[in-house]
């Protein structure tokens, strides 16, 4: 495939990748303890908010209950830690596997009985809640009074066990945050990603064209599944609590996709500028509220819900697009949005 | 016969778009079907398409039956179809479309050669590779359309309703071009609103009529049909 092709990075953006590589590399050295929380927190989302992006973004099938594979991830090897010893690493391998069955019953469900779009959106939420109220009741993992790993204090950090310090912990979201773009790069650009793409602009013409978009929508949802339950085993060893209510919750859902939509659904950089924005925006905001001795517990959903608005309102693809364009980043990554905005923006494709 | 038709039922729900349809399609042919708007012309093409399951009948291509045979290995055997409405990937580039179309197993060895092939056929999609498909003008886009069909090297197209809403004069280029494709060798069905031009191309028509085949012959047999003037030519 020849240089026509749109997407391709400008030797330009390698070089701000590479700077800000550096800087989010030799960060924990120059950060408190609480800006390394909340470092944590911004890849944290920027991991989830690309896992979310690789089904909503590039295949174009709306989840709004990815918590349940967080949730999965985190109760999975939360309890084979506590009740069998297994560590992390090797729960994960169940964690996954679990989280990725259950998306392919989802994905199965949906796309055998003709479930899209809004309806699929529905369905998503309905497992997710299933969960909660399941988890609520389990009483191998706490049910609704909690499940908790054993915390202790810990002279060094054990990455095998996942118990340490908060700084391994960043290195950990930082080493997954990196391998997720690589993988969502590699996938934009594969066979796969290409026919992901044809299904979200139109589905019926990507069939006409002798897509099996059944198996690439259910590729897409078991890959996104997976990732996603790895940010669940994080969960579980960073905050070494977990209870049905919170991580299962429709809340927990929709603040992991808020970031790649605010940043640009569908492009490589978006769901990591987006968490970038919102999180380090919205903890930006309560410093400051703090500092003038305000104290006010909602500001921070008031203020995701201004990012939304505006985002909506003045960039409806995300802030990256226009950001990439007025950098001169990209060659082109351009707004890969549903269908829906087709028609109002011509001439967005010719940005080069 | 290239693509033989019969008996064909289809149904959406309980009402019945295909009644006992037959039909015959010889190879290098083109083959014309005319209707009425609801009468089940597209019905039929994406049914053959691997796009509706039948609920009764045979669709055998080069003898072998493939009805209920999902898209993707209907595409695979050669048989492409261009829907109705331009059914492009508006946000992608003109190239990106056209790569989509030969992303198949069978179309990818012969990509370089079918790209060559379909820009020669359509230069304005070589000027346009960079741009947004959404923002070529209709008539490009119904070029695009047949350009990514052609690109997954298919041996039998089917077209539906090429010309709708597009001006005149390039009505006529699309149906050259088709005509074109088939003097090339390009087994051609083509449903078109255009009776008089596309009966006049084709070697075989048939006039479906609320789902049934009422009438059948050559494309001049039709064009001299009394009944075929009065109800699809205004004459």
């Amino acid at each position: 495939m020849s240089g026509v092709f749109t997407g391709a990075v400008r030797p330009g953006a390698w070089v701000f990748l590479f700077i800000f590589l550096a800087a989010l590399l030799v960060a924990p050295f120059l950060a408190n303890d609480y800006v390394l929380t909340i470092l944590i927190l911004i890849l944290y989302f920027a991991y989830v908010g690309q896992a979310w992006n690789i089904m909503m973004g590039f295949a174009g099938q709306l989840s709004l209950g990815h918590a349940i594979y967080v949730g999965l991830g985190a109760y999975t090897t939360a309890a084979l830690y506590v009740h069998y010893g297994v560590g992390p690493w090797i729960g994960l391998i169940a964690g996954m596997a679990i989280a990725v069955a259950c998306g392919a019953l989802i994905g199965f469900l949906a796309f055998r009985f003709g479930v899209s779009g809004v309806y699929f959106a529905i369905l998503t939420i309905a497992f997710a809640e299933f969960a909660r109220i399941g988890f609520d009741h389990f009483g191998w993992v706490g049910a609704s009074g909690g499940y908790f790993l054993p915390v202790a204090q810990y002279s060094h950090n054990d990455v095998w066990n996942l118990r340490g310090k908060p700084i391994m912990f960043y290195y950990l979201m930082l080493a997954l945050s990196m391998a997720a773009f690589a993988i969502c790069a590699l996938l934009l650009r594969s066979r796969m990603g290409y026919f992901w793409q044809a299904i979200r602009e139109d589905e019926e013409a990507a069939r006409s064209l002798g897509i099996d978009t059944f198996r690439y929508k259910m590729y897409a949802v078991t890959i996104s599944a997976g990732m996603t339950s790895v940010a669940g085993m994080f969960f579980a060893f960073y905050y070494n609590n977990l209870f049905p209510e919170q991580v299962f919750h429709i809340s927990r859902s929709i603040e992991l996709i808020l970031g790649p939509i605010i940043g640009g659904i569908g492009t490589l950089f978006g769901p990591i500028v987006g968490a970038v924005l919102l999180t380090g925006l919205a903890e930006g905001l309560r410093e400051i509220m703090d500092y003038f001795g305000y104290d006010a517990p909602g500001a921070k959903q008031v203020f995701y819900g201004v990012c939304l608005l505006v985002v909506v309102l003045l960039v409806p693809n995300g802030v990256w697009p226009p950001l990439a364009r007025a950098l001169r980043l990209t060659g082109g990554e351009r707004r890969k949005t549903g269908e829906g905005h087709a028609g109002r923006e011509t001439g967005e494709g010719r940005d080069r | 016969m290239m693509l033989r038709v019969e008996g064909l039922d289809v149904f959406y729900g309980d009402a019945q778009a295909l009644d006992g349809v037959a039909l015959d399609v010889p190879e290098g042919s083109i083959v014309a079907i005319i209707g009425a708007n609801g009468a089940g012309k597209t019905s039929l093409i994406r049914t053959i398409g691997g796009m509706i399951r039948p609920r009764r009948g045979r669709i055998l291509y080069r003898g072998e039956d493939i009805a209920g045979w999902p898209s993707h290995r209907v595409c695979d055997l050669g048989i492409g179809q261009v829907a109705e409405g331009r059914q492009i990937f508006p946000t992608l580039s003109v190239a990106e479309n056209l790569e989509m179309g030969a992303l198949l197993a069978r179309a990818r060895a012969l990509r370089n050669r079918n790209r060559e092939r379909v820009l020669a056929l359509f230069p304005i999609l070589a000027e346009r590779a960079r741009q947004a498909a959404g923002t070529l003008s209709g008539g490009e886009q119904q070029m695009l359309a047949i350009a990514r069909c052609l690109m997954g090297a298919p041996d039998l197209v089917m077209f539906d309703e090429p010309s709708l809403g597009l001006a005149p004069a390039i009505v006529q280029d699309v149906l050259a071009t088709i005509a074109e494709l088939n003097r090339d060798g390009l087994t051609c069905v083509l449903v078109e609103q255009n009776v008089a031009v596309s009966l006049r191309l084709a070697a075989r028509a048939y006039v479906l009529e609320n789902g049934r085949v009422t009438l059948s012959g050559t494309g001049g047999e039709l064009l001299a049909d009394d009944r075929v003037r009065k109800a699809y030519l205004g004459l």
